[in-house]
């Protein structure tokens, strides 16, 4: 790649497994040679509020955040969460977004309806958005709890990093029981 | 060997890197995982104090007996330890002393936005201000050498963003520990009597002249002379986002943000046409700069108030706007929410049916200020929560009679609760405190503190008796319930409501999310959608995994829906099931 750094954004949900998600993505564009940041907020976010993570690579990396309009991959570990940072987006950007759905409070309590139609929505204004039921293959694969890794698997379709970069990187970044669930995870993903 | 590291996380390798084997702390977001990262590493003394105060006093000790000490604590964490700062500045340090003092621009886990390289000047501390995971690494060991050579303690600033970022870090080989700890006497340094201090207080003042001229020469004062019609002064993370988006500028990037390197400030404003400061949150460059005869753009262009990305500088200085609109309006809020099962849920659940002024603390419970909980009615600060409502039912006299609550977490209750709850024993209080006994630190992660038997090091230790302290405080009601129980809690709370006099109530049980407590899964809950009435009783728990669910009305029938259980997240904490009136819940 040339002088550039390109962007991509995590968001979701508190307990998603994003953050971890996001560090085994940084580490997988480290193992390919390239400069890589992230950032992201800890704290009252977890409790169930919004977590997003930005990640950074590229020759030489400054800012660990993206700007508006700059941010050519979003991967959404909730429909809705998608729809809260398009402004981030370029308009070239492609999205990544899972069809799991977790109810905020003002849904729950019937004070505000689930948004319809969210893909639609990412569909007029986005040419390339891809649709992942991840819970639902992270299952398949054999541990509910993977979902992350499965999008980490549909995003490696868009990413220049070779598999057994991918690879080596989960096998180092989870306890040794847990290392075929999430191999097998990120492969349901990636064919996905 | 490259890793990948977030700020704080090479804050305590660099710690450890540098010889650093004593550290004391109050947790704090963006902070707390600095001293959590250090107590991994082998022989280090790593210790929980019950405030800030008291770990910057822990730290002062250590110094003062010849070690290497850093004390470490979010922004507002200095207020606490504000008053043996200002007098440690004074002293100086016999080993080394290092304040970390982690600020939040954006307040993303804060209640306030408070820029702490005030405090540098304030106090007058030379101050770095590293701008990400690397240099924090680096320069925790310069703040090291600055405190030796100057005989002073030196803060190290991180923001949310430097602390909380992850970046490449190149590893060195730490350098051996040297004990040159001894007790030796000093008492024209150390007493801090008038006649001792005012000499201490020119001492300072000479030491700041000195820090002045290093300042010309810290190597972390860096010019870079690109394109001379544009300088950029900076320091800390806005320099990256800076850098991000105009990489041809000139840049003079200040490592130390206190005191400044004036020399080094002329000769750029000498080589640059025109200069912007950059800055988060106050204008504490810019005004020193523009009183040294500068001239410089600050924040006639630049926000005050939150933190910087790259965009905010571009926009800034290209005077544009580029922000693009989001294509869906209304997306409904995502804040953070107690946990099911959480032990607060049941606590203010009942304090707002009873219709009370709740003064609240800072803490998970915090949360349950929102709808539908709404179960506390004021925050200011830590420890806060006693002392206002001691003020309020002593101002309100018989109109507050058995209205006034305050309500106070257990870490939050040893950090600053004690001495306010003395106080209403002492001056004959007729509110009631409520310690939310959860057994742990939870808002910032799970910490250990002097109630839970524990140490940072994960040692067993003298276990702090709540009711015993409180009843040596003064108090003579002293009340305990289970917040899962909440007809009794209610009885509890209204009976020493109706009481004469200062009670507390500990409401008792353990985090949810606790590791020591062998918490037993209860089986989930269920709604039966038949006996359901759909009244929404349940709903006023605003706990997550309860939700309502639309149906079509039936013919003679009032109801609209149904409240569902989402079996995934429901822990069975059976509180719903109490406040159910049609027994609709199993
Ligand atoms: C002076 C200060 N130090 C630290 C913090 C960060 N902080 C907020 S709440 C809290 C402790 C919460 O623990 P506890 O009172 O036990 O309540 P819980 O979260 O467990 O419900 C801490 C450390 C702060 N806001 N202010």
């Amino acid at each position: 790649m040339g002088k550039e750094v390109k962007s991509i954004l995590l968001a979701g949900v508190g307990g998603q497994g994003i953050l971890r998600a996001s560090d085994i993505m940084c580490m997988a564009f480290m193992e390919a040679g390239l400069d890589v940041k992230k950032s992201e907020v800890h704290g009252m976010a977890q409790r169930g509020g919004c977590v997003t993570s930005h990640v950074r690579y590229g020759h030489k990396v400054y800012s660990p955040l993206a700007q508006l309009g700059s941010i050519d991959l979003l991967v959404s570990f909730e429909k809705m969460e998608s729809l809260r940072y398009l402004n981030y987006l370029t308009k070239d950007a492609t999205i990544i977004v899972t069809t799991d759905e977790i109810y905020p409070p003002a849904v729950n309590m019937g004070d505000a309806p689930y948004p319809e139609d969210i893909i639609s929505v990412l569909k007029k204004n986005f040419k390339l958005v891809k649709e992942i039921d991840a819970t639902d293959l992270a299952k398949k694969a054999g541990n509910v709890k993977a979902a992350n890794v499965v999008l980490l698997g549909a995003v490696s379709g868009y990413l220049d990093i070779k598999q057994p970069v991918w690879e080596s990187v989960i096998e180092k970044s989870f306890p040794e029981k847990l290392v075929k669930v999430n191999l097998a995870s990120f492969q349901m993903g990636r064919s996905a | 060997m490259k890793v990948l590291m977030s700020g704080n996380e090479a804050i305590a390798r660099g710690m450890y890197e540098a010889g650093i084997r004593f550290a004391a702390a109050y947790p704090g977001t963006p902070s707390t995982e600095i001293l959590e990262e250090f107590a991994k590493y082998d022989g280090v003394y790593a210790e929980w104090s019950p405030n800030e105060k008291v770990a910057l006093e822990v730290a002062i000790g250590a110094a003062l007996a010849g070690e290497k000490a850093v004390a470490v604590m979010k922004h507002v964490g200095v207020n606490v330890a504000a008053d043996p700062l200002f007098t440690v500045s004074y002293t100086g340090i016999n080993g080394a002393l290092v304040i970390i003092s982690a600020d939040d621009p954006s307040l993303h886990s804060s209640q306030n936005e408070q820029d702490n390289r005030n405090y540098a000047k304030f106090a007058k501390i030379p101050m770095l201000e590293p701008a990400d995971a690397q240099e924090a690494k680096e320069f925790i060991k310069l703040a090291f050498t600055i405190s030796e050579k100057f005989d002073t303690p030196v803060f190290l600033r991180s923001t949310t963003r430097v602390s909380h970022s992850k970046s490449v870090v190149s590893l060195e080989e730490p350098i051996p520990y040297i004990d040159k700890t001894a007790i030796t006497y000093n008492t024209t340094k150390y007493v801090m009597v008038p006649a001792n201090a005012r000499i201490r207080r020119v001492a300072v003042e000479k030491r700041t002249l000195a820090l002045k001229t290093f300042a010309n020469s810290f190597p972390e004062n860096k010019l870079e002379i690109n394109n001379p019609d544009v300088g950029i002064i900076t320091a800390g993370m806005p320099y990256n986002y800076a850098k991000d988006v105009f990489p041809d500028y000139s840049y003079l990037k200040l490592g130390m943000v206190y005191p400044l390197p004036e020399k080094l400030i002329r000769e750029f404003a000498a080589k640059v046409k025109k200069i912007y400061v950059i800055e988060e949150l106050d204008q504490f460059l810019e005004e020193q700069i523009k009183a040294m005869g500068i001239s410089v753009i600050g924040k006639e262009i630049f926000p005050y108030t939150n933190e910087f990305d790259p965009g905010i500088i571009q926009n800034a200085i290209n005077n544009q706007n580029k922000a693009t609109d989001l294509p869906v309006k209304s997306i409904p809020p995502r804040p953070p929410n107690l946990c099911p099962g959480c032990p607060h849920r049941g606590l203010f659940y009942t304090l707002n049916k009873l219709k009370l002024f709740v003064t609240g603390d800072i803490g998970c419970y915090t949360l349950s200020f929102m709808k539908p909980l709404e179960g506390l009615h004021s925050c200011i600060c830590m420890g806060a929560s006693i002392g206002m409502a001691h003020g309020m039912s002593k101002a309100l006299k018989e109109k507050g009679k058995g209205k006034i609550v305050g309500v106070i977490g257990d870490s939050t209750f040893i950090h600053s609760g004690i001495t306010p709850l003395l106080n209403m024993a002492y001056n004959k209080s007729n509110a009631v405190i409520i310690i939310c006994d959860n057994s742990t630190t939870a808002m910032t992660g799970m910490q250990e503190h002097p109630a839970t038997g524990y140490t940072l090091l994960g040692e067993k230790t003298k276990q702090l008796d709540l009711k015993v302290l409180v009843s040596a405080l003064g108090i003579d009601n002293i009340r305990v319930v289970d917040p899962y129980d909440l007809k009794n809690t209610r009885a509890v709370i209204k009976e020493e409501l109706a009481k004469d006099g200062p009670s507390v109530v500990i409401s008792q049980r353990p985090c949810v999310l606790f590791k020591r407590a062998k918490l037993k899964a209860q089986k989930p809950l269920q709604v039966d959608p038949e006996k359901c009435t759909g009244c929404k009783v349940c709903l006023g728990l605003g706990c997550p995994p309860i939700s309502w669910k639309k149906m079509e009305k039936k013919e003679g029938s009032k109801r609209e829906g149904v409240s569902v259980i989402d079996e995934n997240l429901c822990n069975g904490c059976g509180l719903c099931l109490q406040v159910c009136k049609f027994e609709a819940i199993k």
